[in-house]
């Protein structure tokens, strides 16, 4: 009996998960809140850590072939203003969509992870909470599907 | 057989012929069970073990001990992971009676596959089948207790999901298994009994908080099936705490409730494991 009512508390925890992530995908939808913006550090804070991120991407033999004919200075640019535009900032970014960037590229799952612990370590470099880093990586990993294998 | 596996681990781990490409994300490829297959301590996941992503390999090697009051495991365990789509592995089970004196001994060969999705991208969870062959080379004492045969085949289904961004902002990991089995106490009493010589289907749990990419703290359940008279099987439980410091190493550190173990009451002590990854 009791070992019932402990499964019983984990189907629990697990139901709550799910009304939390659906609660969670309809605020996006609803409000667009600058705070995930404001937590970055703006402006300048996310241009800071976008700079790290481009560092951290040359220094990476796993995918620094992806950028070699790439402009870095529009890219930090770009990437910049699309961080800014995502995390509820006053940005627009004008550039091509994920499919249409990725096009070609053909990034592998392992490449994908291998950007993402990049720009975890840029992160943690400018002493983004984990809290903070959460947020802005559930919001990119939905674009997996978007960028891998184009 | 504790130092020849750590020396080894070692030695593979700073192999550069042994080097793997590391494709997935940290944790992604858990702790090692006490049954040789990935997942946590006592319930296997649908996450395949190692960092292999496509087109990688990856394998590991790890060493779990539980104390508890009356028996002690351990438990020495490899793994190999093609394309992170099927996970082979093979471990090696030693239960200790300390008050009874003897031991119980298993052999345990694994495979796991990858039928769909990923445990960290796509709102669906990652689900995979598994199978455990356990093979008991110490039956005289199960054999004498009412167990059926000295070796059987669990089969698994497993679901995981991981929430990047979880309650309180913290990701989040959840795991149930559904297995048919045999086994008394694992196998190390044997396979099917007097009371019952069929399969079983349990249900396992886990669930888990990345308190930040290198720690876990979570807790599991795992359902147990009843086919000897002698003694009723009970449920487990452990509370946990995981360590990622690298890719290469994880440690997980637990807190186990095994009740009753073959009418010994009160069977709850610690559990540790240590794994390299390659």
């Amino acid at each position: 009996m009791r070992d019932l009512s402990v499964f019983r508390a984990l189907l629990l925890i697990l139901t709550v998960f799910m009304s939390h992530q659906v609660a969670a995908s309809s605020d996006t939808t609803a409000t667009r809140s600058t705070a995930l913006y404001d937590d970055l550090g703006g402006h300048d804070g996310i241009r800071q850590m976008m700079e790290t991120f481009v560092l951290n991407i040359a220094e990476d033999e796993r995918v620094v072939h992806h950028f070699v004919n790439a402009d870095i200075e529009r890219f930090h640019t770009q990437i910049s203003e699309h961080i800014c535009e995502l995390s509820g900032g006053p940005c627009i970014y004008k550039g091509a969509s994920m499919p249409e960037v990725h096009k070609g590229m053909n990034i592998s799952r392992a490449e994908f992870n291998a950007i993402v612990e990049n720009l975890i370590t840029a992160m943690e470099t400018h002493d983004v909470a984990v809290s903070t880093q959460n947020r802005l990586l559930a919001i990119l990993a939905a674009m997996h599907n978007d960028v891998i294998q184009r | 057989m504790k130092i020849r596996i750590l020396i080894g681990a070692v030695c593979l781990s700073m192999s550069p012929i042994a080097a793997a490409d590391f494709g997935r994300l940290l944790a992604t490829g858990g702790l090692t069970t006490i049954e040789g297959a990935g997942g946590g301590g006592i319930v296997p996941w649908a996450t395949l073990s190692s960092y292999a992503e496509q087109g990688q390999w990856g394998g590991t090697l790890a060493y779990n001990h539980a104390n508890v009051r009356d028996y002690q495991l351990d438990v020495a365990a490899a793994t190999l992971n093609y394309d992170n789509r099927v996970e082979f592995s093979y471990a090696r089970q030693r239960f200790t009676l300390e008050s009874l004196g003897g031991e119980l001994e298993q052999a345990i060969y694994g495979v796991k596959y990858r039928l769909y999705g990923d445990v960290v991208y796509g709102k669906a969870p990652q689900i995979s089948m598994g199978a455990l062959h356990k093979k008991n080379t110490t039956f005289a004492l199960p054999n004498a207790v009412g167990a059926a045969d000295d070796s059987g085949t669990d089969f698994y289904l497993a679901a995981t999901k991981a929430w990047l961004d979880g309650p309180w902002h913290r990701t989040w990991l959840a795991n149930l298994t559904v297995r048919a089995t045999k086994a008394n106490e694992m196998g190390l009493l044997g396979f099917g009994g007097d009371k019952k010589d069929d399969y079983s289907l349990v249900a396992e749990a886990s669930v888990g908080m990345f308190i930040n990419r290198h720690w876990i703290v979570g807790v599991e359940y795992r359902q147990k099936p009843n086919h000897l008279n002698f003694a009723d099987e009970q449920d487990w439980h452990d509370v946990f705490v995981g360590w990622f410091p690298t890719k290469r190493i994880a440690v997980a550190l637990a807190y186990t409730n095994l009740k009753t173990i073959a009418g010994a009451p009160e069977q709850s002590g610690v559990y540790g494991s240590v794994q390299v990854t390659f």
